[in-house]
């Protein structure tokens, strides 16, 4: 019996069933963030878990506020590819968008399980030269490294950015993220990065009505493993990460000082950047 | 679409005095704050804020223009929504705060002229928002269900492929691919399964996969089905016959696996089917070459040994059941295959096979061509040995017919030793050798014939070439010694003369008389030494009388073996015998039988006239019971003729008395007279005979009524004291 449980135990809706009744991470997501790329069960359950945890739509936020960050602060130092992993659905200041502002020819690859996520994009993306959506499954790397498609638009001799935003609080230990993370790293050349945000608490920031929130958040929405910033640390192997180092999202490089306040320093959530030597 | 951020500067800007654009700038920034805290806004505060900054200088600029209008009002709004600044609040916020602090922010007194004008502005603005919010909504929905149905779409064609490329794989496979659902309903065969099997796609649906069972089938195949069903047990693969549709069968290998539905439960199973029918025959084909004789077909030896061999093991723990061979050689063979050729040697080989096979085979029964010109006979659970010796009888009459082969009629014989026996304390091996032995036998006995395996012949044989074995040894050893017997002159009763005879005093068997083994010296040629050694014994011994009783000591007679006549060492060995023994040679008589003697050729003869001229005496033993030359005899160098004892029967009593047989002695005497012969009676056991040989003019007796054979020493006892 045991192993037939392995087989049915991924969450149900993080899937690439094309099934508008069926809620999506990708479609929450967008829902969250404003967007109408959505279906009435995605709002369902979004605003079934908003009653219990409002601050979801503002967590949602400032991982968007995030990736903008990351990706110009990537564009300064002079990296023009991108490999977005767990894209979702492509909204508003997708990394293409931003990436364009400053090089047209800056190359993107936007990675999603969602067939629909992954369909969406790739209308998006018919007259947009040097970017593409691919469906895969993020936690197979071979799949999406080995993709003609995807080794089309990405030059694997040229420094690429691969990003990890909202993405590995997703996988949980025994689909060993750290062996995910090894098999990006693995091609790419000495000057590429990482960047990864992720949910998680310190020790003892998380009270109990969070807990159960966050419990049955699992249940229903989907399985998240919640990593603090020392086994965030870790996920970058060996890694340089760059200043400011493993910190709490809103604290990454803020726009201004208005973004940082005594909340933001309990922010349930932290990102950093990684260089390969 | 593209979802860009519209950053355009609106182009109807107009100059504003620098108070009104500080208040513009700061009521600018109290809108940035309230926009990025209720919307994702892809673009940094500074960004907001200086994009807000432009739609209140617009804003500002509508408010004061003459003549009034609301449209750009109408236009903010649409352009927040486009700057994606889209929260439920940002609306709410926006018109409220305009509401609060626009006027205040720029010095303008309220006044209800400048209200009015503000709340057609907010109103403008809320519409234009409304508005452009529902466009865009309805945009979004419309591209997610386009992506919807492209990724049903790519989902589909990907199925599709997927389909027709296991629909290709399925059809064009090599090797027979069945489909069937858990209860063993067959949903789809493939062509070659088709083939293979004779039937149909629409018939093999009538079927189920029980249906194909076949009793050939072991028991652990179908247990190993009901696991896999079961789901406990993933494949297996077996080997299984089928019946095909025309009634033919085929042998194959199948791979029987299990496929489960997302929830991991059995739902099909696929059937891997690879036709091993020619290799199978091809296996049997090769066993069958292995077992059985290429030329005349019948089984071979190997075949014959794996048989008798489960025989036996059949039979281990079974009291009572017996078994028997024949084994059977052709006679002459080798004269056919030589003379005629190894063709028609074959030929006849395959006749012979044939005419076994089709007479003999049977049940329980079985023909085997050993090699060469040898076969045999396996006859299983016989009764007694009479069920055997029929099968031989049967045998030798098929053979009786001549053989036709390339224009020759040849007539064959053969020779068969047959065994029959009880299997309970036997081995095949035992069987076998018996059956080697008493086929010998058979030769040996004259061929064209059956014998029987006889266990006192086999063990008189045994003895016998266990004696001519450690003949040569027990020389060595001296197991042999010399008796005596005493020749008596009939006149006086004088000891004239003493017969040496030989005898082995053998470790196993006891005391031999000469007849136990002096025809098996005379076959290994062990009776040359042998015959030397007796000689010398006896001259030494005649030497030793000689010196004690000088005139009165006897001569000793000594048999000679045909095969010592012929040896070319003879005359010399006698001679220095006689030498080293110091003995005259009148002293030796030299016995000959009758055949021997007559039989000679010349050289033999040669030999025997330079020992008669040396002095010794020649003597023909057991005369009158071989076949004599009368008119050889004259010319050869005998002295002496010994009368055989068989002749002494008749002569008994006066009135018991055969007369023919003494008409016989006494012709016998005359002949021996006339030919200057001395006569010798052998076998005189009674005083009548004595008597009788001696009133018909016999010259010497030997006998037990004299003397029987004894010890050196009886004879010394003889020579002092007298008969």
């Amino acid at each position: 019996m045991a192993e037939r449980e392995r087989v049915v135990d991924r969450p149900r809706w993080v899937t690439h069933d094309v099934d508008p009744e069926r809620p999506s991470v990708a479609r929450v997501y967008d829902y969250l963030l404003g967007g109408a790329h959505n279906f009435a069960a995605d709002r369902a359950i979004a605003n079934h878990v908003l009653e219990a945890m409002p601050e979801l739509r503002g967590m949602a936020l400032t991982n968007r506020a995030l990736l903008r960050r990351m990706v110009r602060h990537l564009l300064d130092l002079g990296i023009r590819q991108f490999l977005d992993l767990g894209s979702g659905i492509p909204g508003a200041g997708n990394v293409h968008e931003i990436a364009h502002q400053v090089d047209p020819k800056a190359k993107v690859v936007y990675v999603d399980i969602d067939a629909v996520a992954v369909a969406h994009g790739r209308t998006i993306l018919e007259d947009v030269p040097n970017a593409i959506a691919w469906q895969a499954d993020v936690r197979e790397p071979k799949t999406v490294l080995e993709s003609a498609e995807v080794r089309a638009v990405l030059d694997f001799e040229q420094p690429i950015a691969v990003l990890m935003i909202a993405l590995l609080h997703f996988v949980s230990d025994s689909e060993d993220p750290h062996r995910i993370v090894a098999d990006y790293l693995d091609p790419l050349v000495p000057g590429s990065y990482l960047a990864i945000s992720h949910s998680g608490y310190e020790e003892g920031e998380e009270d109990a009505a969070a807990l159960e929130v966050r419990e049955r958040y699992s249940e229903q929405v989907a399985e998240t493993t919640l990593r603090n910033q020392a086994e965030l640390r870790s996920l970058f192997l060996d890694l340089e990460i760059v200043e400011p180092g493993v910190v709490r999202m809103p604290h990454w490089n803020p726009e201004s000082p208005d973004d940082v306040d005594e909340t933001t320093k309990r922010f349930p959530g932290f990102a950093a950047l990684g260089r390969k030597w | 679409m593209t979802e860009r951020v519209d950053q355009r500067v609106p182009s109807d800007r107009s100059e504003l005095d620098p108070a009104m654009l500080a208040g513009a700038e700061a009521f600018a920034r109290t809108w940035a704050t309230a926009v990025i805290g209720s919307s994702y806004v892809p673009m940094t505060r500074a960004e907001v804020a200086e994009h807000l900054q432009l739609l209140t200088e617009v804003l500002v600029t509508a408010l004061l223009a003459t003549p009034f209008r609301t449209a750009p009002g109408y236009e903010i709004g649409s352009r927040l929504v486009e700057a994606h600044f889209t929260g439920t609040d940002t609306l709410g916020r926006t018109v409220q705060l305009l509401g609060d602090n626009l006027l205040a922010e720029l010095g303008i007194g309220v006044d209800s002229r400048m209200t009015s004008r503000l709340a057609a502005l907010q109103g403008a603005l809320a519409a234009g928002y409304a508005r452009a919010l529902r466009e865009r909504t309805l945009a979004e929905q419309e591209a997610i269900r386009a992506a919807v149905l492209d990724a049903r779409d790519q989902a589909e064609t990907a199925l599709r492929a997927s389909e027709a490329r296991f629909r290709a794989m399925f059809t064009e496979a090599a090797i027979g691919i069945g489909i069937a659902d858990i209860e063993g309903r067959i949903l789809d065969v493939n062509q070659a399964l088709q083939d293979m099997l004779g039937f149909s796609v629409e018939e093999m649906r009538q079927y189920n996969i029980r249906d194909l069972m076949h009793p050939e089938d072991s028991g652990n195949v179908w247990r190993l089905y009901d696991q896999l069903i079961a789901g406990d047990r993933d494949h297996y693969r077996a080997e299984k016959r089928f019946h095909r549709a025309d009634g033919e069968q085929v042998w194959t290998h199948l791979t029987l696996s299990l496929v489960r539905d997302d929830h991991g439960e059995p739902q099909y199973q696929v059937a891997m089917i690879e036709d091993v029918t020619d290799r199978h025959l091809l296996q049997n084909r090769l066993r069958y070459q292995a077992l059985h004789d290429p030329l005349t077909g019948l089984p071979n030896r190997a075949l014959f040994l794996e048989r008798l061999g489960r025989v036996f093991a059949a039979a281990s723990g079974e009291t009572g059941r017996r078994a028997g061979l024949c084994y059977l050689d052709l006679d002459g063979f080798k004269v056919i295959n030589d003379s005629l050729g190894h063709d028609i040697g074959d030929q006849l080989l395959v006749e012979v096979g044939r005419r076994l096979d089709h007479s003999v085979s049977g049940d329980g029964k079985l023909v085997a061509r050993m090699g060469g010109d040898e076969f045999v006979i396996l006859v299983e659970g016989s009764d007694s040995i009479q069920d055997i010796v029929n099968v031989a009888d049967r045998v030798l009459h098929e053979l009786e017919a001549p053989i036709k082969i390339g224009g020759h009629e040849l007539t064959v014989s053969a020779s068969i030793g047959i065994v029959e026996r009880a299997l309970d304390g036997t081995t095949a091996a035992d069987l076998m050798r018996d059956a080697d032995i008493t086929l010998y036998w058979a030769k040996a006995d004259g061929k064209s014939r059956w014998a029987l395996y006889n266990p006192e012949r086999n063990a008189r044989e045994v003895a016998r070439f266990t004696l001519s074995a450690t003949m040569p040894a027990a020389l060595e050893r001296d197991e042999f010694y010399v008796d005596y017997q005493p020749l008596v002159r009939l006149a006086d009763s004088k000891v004239t003369g003493v017969e040496a005879l030989v005898r082995w005093q053998h470790p196993e068997f006891g005391r031999l008389a000469p007849d136990r083994f002096i025809e098996l010296a005379e076959e290994t040629g062990l009776i040359v030494p042998l015959g030397r050694w007796v000689l010398r014994k006896a001259c030494e011994e005649a030497r030793r009388w000689l010196e004690e009783f000088g005139d009165a000591a006897p001569f000793v007679s000594v048999n000679l073996a045909v095969r010592q006549s012929r040896d070319p060492e003879l005359v010399r060995d006698v001679k220095r015998i006689l030498d080293e023994c110091a003995l005259p040679p009148h002293h030796l008589q030299l016995e000959l039988t009758e055949s021997a003697i007559m039989g000679t050729a010349d050289e033999p003869l040669e030999a025997l006239r330079a020992l008669s001229d040396m002095g010794v005496r020649i003597a023909i033993d057991d005369f009158g019971t071989g076949y004599s030359n009368l008119a050889y005899l004259k010319h050869l160098p005998v002295h002496e003729l010994k009368i055989a004892g068989s002749f002494m029967e008749g002569l008994r009593a006066a009135d018991e008395e055969d007369a023919v047989d003494a008409q016989i002695v006494s012709t016998l005497v005359q002949l021996a007279h006339a030919l200057g012969l001395g006569v010798t009676a052998e076998g005189v056991e009674t005083p009548s005979q004595a008597k009788r040989l001696h009133r018909i003019g016999c010259d010497t007796g030997q006998g037990w009524f004299f003397a029987r054979p004894g010890r050196p020493e009886d004879v010394d006892r003889l020579l002092r004291g007298g008969l």
